[in-house]
């Protein structure tokens, strides 16, 4: 990270920002709880400090502490804080309000919630430039025009005059880079600035932020819980873990020799491109290539010829099983409703003419940002959705056409696992219940062995039958997910949906289920289709990948291939947005 | 906008001539029939054949359905069985009263609801919030008529402080180009009436307006303690927002938003309430004329009344909708 | 539901599940929760008791009533003039008609609880047949549902009550019928919205995808996570009914002699006594704002209990 205008102090010099033994305690109904203690670090002038730590590790409330901002039931209880050798603990709420956003700023992590939604943005600059007594008068507008210029935003002039609800995310974000940066701060808190955020577009914020911070010479406070982000951005890495700094260092140098377990257990388990297959002693089942489709070749857009015949467009080797999924020339379009009383309304096309096959045994990952489609073909494949044109075929049956009899057996042998653990239980259901539902919609097995098989499931998925009682509302994210999951295999499915199964999970946890989900793959022979827009995790559970944008696949191939020797502009861009990307993490070099 | 509006329009044709079919209906389901309606309870056979003849009630019901709406289009809403003049008539010679009595309770109501709810909201837990709290209790438990009474028997009978009934001292001579009592007095200049009629107004809109006071002090304090928490205010205060304009700018106008479709769904209640409120101070409205209309079982009146009420709903709610887009810019892009 | 991940409220040691059980016993049901939580909150049991006492009251009222509800034992005390107060022999005194207010008051309660209780019941019946119809069935039967309710909106509640109780005649059961059918809009719309909100939820995508029939998706998932804020509406619309028949009755309709128990009856009997015996108005509006008041309490306390937001505070 190359510093020009500001001075770099260097180790010697005084820190702009020194937290000192850190205590924060939030008082609750059920008692008072302590959930930062004994954190100490520094961040210099114009230097980049990333705290990384999981959800509930006490990095946001460090962050908040910083700002004077922790929320009402929560206060410093120990400690000091001193920016630029004043003890912010002990400042008073009217020199702390002058500080904000004049001396210290903020860039908050989820743009969609964070600015104002009944004002322009340009009017949340320009109170934010009066407010700190930064400029007057008729000089107002024209400044805040050039700072959200300069933090990339095209069209300045006319975005201003907008509302947030007219921006996107990543336009949202530049706006409140623009406010944090608006007063000239010295240091700038980014509390996961771009965690809401597509990877393309996390990237080129990123790269705007960094470049405005080393222009500025503003030091950056980075928390994250991307390791990889931390690598790649910071100059220095702080690790918290429950409340308490495990490990802090120069950042290569933490994050290739890590000394704390918990920093070395966090790096392994990160996902990252340099990881590999989930291997575990896989039976050699040699399967055909599944690669055979024309588009795999043709850029995006351009279906050179229609494929060589409609029933079999998978040409594999003729003692090879026929693959377990074939999708066939599959588009999918919604009708949007049209505005006003005689508004038309318009399509969207969600998936574009897609193919592809999900050999048996195998892992199948479907990759792409938001709005790809690739959601809407999790959908399809569990007959939720119905494609508009193109087949779904299942073991050689067309998914759309089978009959109540053909549903049902269909729906035993096809099973989801969706993304937020919290949302895919009812919270009526015991997990018991929850378990057991499946084989008593199907009637199978009698009270006593529908027992002994949730309570097999639940040794399945590594979780104590002592849970059965609990509620969703009672268990942790990693168990709901492994709930999920033997409710999923309840009824010995042959295909199971992975809709971003673990990207609500931190990484620890995420390592966990991956590594389960492979298990269960080696033991009881299952096919997944996995739908994730994680490509450091599509690489350590996939066979196959399609990667896809805008409705179409774009490319395909083995893992390696595509990761390897990307074919298409759009798959290295994403490959090259994955923070951390070159970096082999805790695997000394 | 514009859209909004039209859509909203072309939305309330059907359901104004579903109520239309529904209050034609009424009337032919009403013990005795619709020559009832017309001549009252007390009617003869005979009158009544005379009458199912002459207004062709013997004819099938669609044809008739058809006959009628194309007489309420003419502005047609048949006579009072009670005064014998025109329904049409009657309403309009009402109406005013009750604006001007709903709109002085809806300011009551707005004007005292917000502040306390907001105040309530920022010293959560204090006096003024357990004020607030019980406020908005009562408000909603104590009946609007026991109120009135409780009010005109205090402050009318007991004290004498305001009168007890009527729009205006009868002994006061004043003209009326407009029909609003205040609002002729100052067209007038005769600041005495405009005074007297306020006067009338304030006990029956006080008590008019304590159950909307109620649930807007109750929206009002949920939706601040909500917004409070929102992000946008966190960052607001994050990047050096005056105090007065975290309040002001981001609480306040974000907090109105639920308010503002609340003081929407008040109308409802305000011309129920009225309907009673008027009965208790003789308050020469339409709610009063309801009220005796029920009485006397005069039904064209009833009719009439309801949908003519009906219409002037669902135009106040489309305005309540419209102004909506005023505070909260993502409606207007719909 | 704001700020996901940021300034997280202190959680247990491990993770979010745990701050959420903090309140809870291992096993413990949504509903058994929020009964434990009513009990610890004042204003419940307040609700409570009152409902409790109102309940009570009306079911025993032949045994506390010193007289029948048609009784005049003062017929020959009151005089045009003069209506006498409280006495030992009538503790809260007579009316115009020489009946004991205290008699009234007590008979009063049943046809509040009556009226109030059979009325929301017809509403919550009908209520939840149109929204259940609507939020299961969707597409036409729901606009057609809808536009039923949009419909029966359209007119300011009251007026509606009162065109309906004129139609079914001046009997009691016409007011039951007049206040219920006010209702039906209330609750179809809300355990429309409500299931609809469900529907999409991960979890009834996982339970269709098990292939359970819509039938049991519909009643044993999306049903049971929709009704909460309907019970909790219910609670609340039976102080409105309580208040609503006194209101209609107070209009005259609602049938009965001007002597029958009833406690919109008895205030508008007593307001062409206001300048001789105010007291007369005073106890049926207590008794009603109370009554009212009792329902509310528990109502509201019963929202917060079963609301997930104020769970995880």
């Amino acid at each position: 990270m190359s510093v020009t205008t500001a001075p770099q102090d260097g180790a010697g010099g005084a820190p702009l920002l020194s937290i000192r033994d850190l205590e924060v305690t939030f008082r609750t109904e059920a008692g008072s709880a302590t959930v930062v203690r004994g954190v100490s670090f520094d961040v210099h002038a114009g230097q980049t400090v990333a705290v990384v730590g999981e959800s509930g590790s006490g990095k946001s409330t460090t962050a908040a502490a910083v700002i004077g901002l922790l929320a009402g039931n929560g206060a410093v209880t120990g400690g000091q804080i001193l920016f630029e050798g004043e003890d912010l603990a002990t400042l008073g709420p009217g020199a702390m309000h002058r500080l904000r956003g004049a001396r210290i700023g903020m860039v908050p992590q989820d743009p969609m919630s964070n600015l104002n939604p009944v004002r322009r943005v340009g009017a949340q600059i320009d109170e934010t430039l009066e407010d700190n007594g930064v400029v007057r008068g008729r000089d107002v507008r024209e400044r805040t025009v050039e700072l959200l210029a300069e933090a990339g935003l095209p069209d300045a002039a006319r975005r201003a005059r907008q509302y947030p609800h007219e921006f996107s995310g990543g336009m949202r974000q530049r706006a409140l880079i623009a406010m944090g940066l608006a007063a000239r701060p010295r240091l700038l808190i980014a509390d996961e600035p771009t965690s809401a955020l597509d990877v393309t577009v996390q990237r080129t914020i990123l790269d705007g932020l960094t470049d405005l911070t080393d222009r500025l010479g503003v030091a950056v406070l980075l928390i994250t819980h991307d390791l990889g982000l931390a690598a790649e951005r910071a100059d220095r890495v702080v690790v918290m873990y429950r409340g308490e700094v495990v490990e802090q260092g120069e950042a290569r140098t933490l994050l290739t020799d890590p000394q704390h377990e918990y920093t070395r257990r966090l790096l392994a388990a990160a996902p990252s491109l340099a990881s590999r297959r989930i291997e575990l002693a896989r039976h050699g089942v040699e399967v055909a290539d599944p690669v055979t489709d024309d588009q795999a070749t043709a850029p995006a857009g351009a279906s050179t010829a229609p494929v060589a015949t409609a029933d079999a467009p998978v040409a594999v080797a003729p003692d090879a099983p026929p693959p377990l999924v074939e999708v066939d020339h599959v588009t999918k379009v919604f009708p949007i409703r049209g505005r006003g009383l005689l508004g038309r309304s318009t399509d969207f096309t969600a998936v574009d003419d897609v193919s592809f096959v999900v050999p048996r045994g195998r892992t199948l990952a479907v990759v792409g940002e938001s709005g790809s489609g690739k959601s809407t073909i999790a959908r399809m494949m569990l007959d939720l959705l119905t494609p508009t044109s193109g087949s779904i075929r299942f073991d050689g049956a067309d998914v759309a056409g089978l009959d109540r009899a053909g549903e049902v057996a269909f729906r035993r042998r096809v099973q989801p696992i969706f993304q937020d653990p919290y949302a895919s239980l009812d919270p009526l259901f015991t997990v018991y219940r929850t378990v057991e539902e499946p084989l008593r919609a199907h009637g199978i097995g009698d009270r006593a062995q529908r027992n002994a098989r949730v309570r097999e499931l639940m040794e399945q998925v590594a979780l104590p039958a002592g849970l059965l009682r609990r509620y969703p509302a009672e268990l942790s994210g990693g168990q709901r997910q492994r709930v999920a999951i033997a409710r999923a295999l309840a009824l010995e499915p042959d295909l199971v949906v992975c809709d971003e199964a673990v990207s609500a999970l931190d990484v620890i946890v995420q390592s966990q289920i991956l590594r389960l989900l492979a298990d269960l793959q080696e033991r009881l022979g299952l096919t997944y289709l996995f739908i994730s827009h994680d490509l450091a995790v599509v690489r350590q559970i996939a066979d196959e990948v399609c990667v896809m944008q805008e409705g179409r696949i774009v490319e395909r191939g083995t893992v390696n291939d595509v990761f390897d020797a990307p074919r298409t502009e759009y798959t290295r861009t994403l490959l090259d947005a994955i923070p951390g990307r070159d970096l082999d993490l805790g695997r000394p070099a | 906008m514009t859209r909004l509006i039209l859509r909203r329009l072309a939305l309330l044709v059907p359901t104004l001539l579903g109520l239309s079919v529904l209050l034609f209906l009424w009337v032919r389901a009403l013990p005795g029939g619709p020559a009832t309606a017309l001549l009252g309870e007390r009617a003869t056979p005979e009158a009544v054949e005379r009458i199912n003849q002459l207004y062709g009630f013997d004819r099938p019901l669609p044809q008739q359905y058809v006959t009628w709406l194309g007489q309420l289009l003419q502005g047609n809403f048949g006579v009072s069985t009670r005064t014998g003049r025109p329904v049409l008539d009657e309403f309009w010679a009402r109406f005013p009263a009750t604006v001007e009595l709903s709109l002085v309770g809806l300011l009551v109501a707005v004007g005292i609801g917000i502040p306390l709810g907001y105040l309530a909201a920022r010293h959560q837990g204090r006096l003024v919030d357990h004020a607030a709290v019980v406020t908005s209790l009562l408000g909603v438990t104590i009946p609007v008529f026991f109120l009135a009474f409780l009010l005109k028997w205090l402050f009318a009978v007991q004290l004498g402080w305001f009168p007890s009934t009527g729009r205006q001292d009868p002994a006061m001579i004043a003209t009326h180009p407009t029909g609003f009592y205040v609002l002729d007095g100052v067209l007038t200049r005769e600041w005495d009436a405009s005074w007297d009629a306020l006067v009338h107004l304030l006990l029956p809109a006080l008590a008019l307006g304590t159950i909307p006071l109620a649930i807007i002090a109750r929206i009002t304090r949920a939706s601040v303690i909500d917004v409070q928490h929102a992000d946008y205010v966190r960052t607001a205060r994050a990047k050096g927002l005056s105090t007065a304009h975290v309040r002001g700018r981001v609480i306040l106008h974000n907090a109105m938003l639920p308010v503002s479709t609340t003081i929407g769904l008040q109308v409802g209640l305000l011309l129920s309430g009225a309907v009673l409120t008027e009965t208790v101070f003789a308050f020469p409205g339409i709610g009063k004329f309801l009220a005796d209309a029920v009485f006397n079982l005069d039904y064209a009146v009833l009719q009439g009344f309801i949908l003519l009420i009906a219409v002037v709903y669902a135009l106040v709610n489309l305005a309540v909708d419209v102004s909506y887009g005023l505070i909260d810019p993502r409606m207007r892009t719909r | 539901m704001s700020a996901p991940e940021v300034y997280e409220v202190p959680q247990g040691p491990v993770d979010a599940g745990a701050a959420l059980a903090e309140d809870r016993r291992a096993g413990e049901s949504l509903w058994r929760v929020a009964v434990r939580r009513l009990a610890r909150n004042p204003a419940a049991v307040v609700g409570v008791l009152i409902v409790v006492a109102f309940v009570l009251v009306a079911v025993l009222a032949p045994l506390l009533a010193p007289y029948g509800p048609g009784a005049l034992p003062g017929r020959a005390d009151v005089r045009p003039t003069f209506i006498p107060g409280p006495s030992p022999g009538h503790p809260l005194g007579l009316d115009r008609y020489g009946a004991d207010v205290l008699s009234q008051l007590i008979w009063g309660a049943r046809a509040s609880l009556l009226i109030g209780v059979l009325s929301t019941l017809l509403g919550l019946a009908g209520g939840m047949l149109v929204g259940l119809l609507a939020g299961a069935f969707g597409g036409w039967v729901d606009s057609a549902a809808m536009r039923l309710v949009d419909l029966m909106l359209a007119v300011p509640s009251l007026l509606l009550a009162v065109s309906i109780a004129a139609v079914a005649g001046q009997t009691p059961s016409a007011v039951v019928i007049a206040i219920g059918v006010v209702q039906v809009p209330v609750f179809a719309r809300l355990l429309r919205g409500s299931m609809l909100a469900q529907k999409g939820s991960d979890y009834v995508l996982a339970a269709r995808s098990l292939g359970l029939s819509r039938r049991t998706v519909t009643m044993s998932h999306v049903l049971p996570n929709s009704v909460s804020p309907v019970i909790v509406q219910a609670t609340l619309l039976l102080a409105t009914a309580v208040i609503e028949a006194a209101a209609l009755s107070f209009l005259g309709l609602g049938g009965g002699s001007p002597t029958t128990a009833e406690w919109g009856r008895m205030l508008v009997a007593a307001q062409n006594e206001l300048e001789i015996a105010p007291r007369l108005a005073l106890w049926p509006g207590i008794c009603i704002s109370v009554t009212a008041l009792g329902f509310t309490l528990f109502g509201e306390a019963l929202r917060e209990a079963l609301d997930p937001r104020s769970r995880r505070r």
